[in-house]
């Protein structure tokens, strides 16, 4: 897989993905506290969201960055948009921003985000890791 | 190796008469938490704001500093207590 098709398949996974997140892992199993707790806001907020492992292969974060322009790891995208990183989309969870954003529910915030997606998670985008073999 | 000082120093280098704290949070040079009320973020979004201050960093970001937590705030804003 070359550079530029990496950077169009995240592009893509951009423009058809709602809500798009970029982290090191799975939303099942993150590599990584930041990417846990950006992935845990959504599962909390119980919304439908695409995620894509970066790990896999180091050109996808470089890819990541040369389009988004944030040099860290995770990514949050709505509606095509760079929402932030984790500082930014645990700030905007917190205020009930990102709740107001996504068009869901504030949940209780007594809890602890769930471990666990409430909905299932897209696959497809995941699949990235299989094409690059 | 940068120090939680250096990376303090820098940011008020770039943002001159900015508010800066910045803290080691595993105490081993790599993992930083910084928090900055600046006037320069008046008018900004988050985003926005948040890139002022990975610039001042460059490549290093995700290199020798591999985690910068970032919170940004303007001084209204740091006034209303909140």
């Amino acid at each position: 897989m070359t550079n530029d098709e990496i950077k169009g398949f995240i592009e893509n996974a951009i423009k058809e993905n709602r809500v798009m997140l970029f982290m090191k892992g799975t939303p099942q199993q993150p590599a990584c506290g930041f990417s846990m707790r950006a992935s845990g806001a959504l599962n909390a907020l119980g919304v439908k969201y695409a995620a894509l492992d970066i790990l896999p292969d180091p050109r996808i974060r470089e890819e990541l960055s040369g389009v988004s322009g944030w040099p860290t790891i995770p990514q949050l995208f709505v509606d095509g948009e760079l929402v932030g990183g984790s500082d930014i989309v645990l700030e905007m969870f917190e205020s009930g921003e990102l709740a107001e954003l996504l068009g869901v529910e504030q949940p209780d915030l007594g809890e602890e985000p769930a471990a666990e997606p409430e909905q299932p998670v897209q696959q497809r985008p995941i699949g990235l890791e299989n094409r690059l073999n | 190796m940068p120090s939680a000082d250096e990376l303090r120093t820098r940011i008020e280098e770039a943002l001159p008469g900015a508010d800066v704290n910045v803290i080691d949070t595993t105490g081993g040079g790599d993992h930083f938490r910084a928090e900055i009320v600046s006037e320069r973020f008046d008018g900004l979004t988050r985003i926005q704001q948040h890139k002022l201050i990975y610039d001042v960093f460059g490549d290093e970001v995700g290199g020798a500093i591999h985690a910068l937590s970032i919170k940004t705030e303007t001084p209204t804003r740091a006034g209303d207590g909140r």
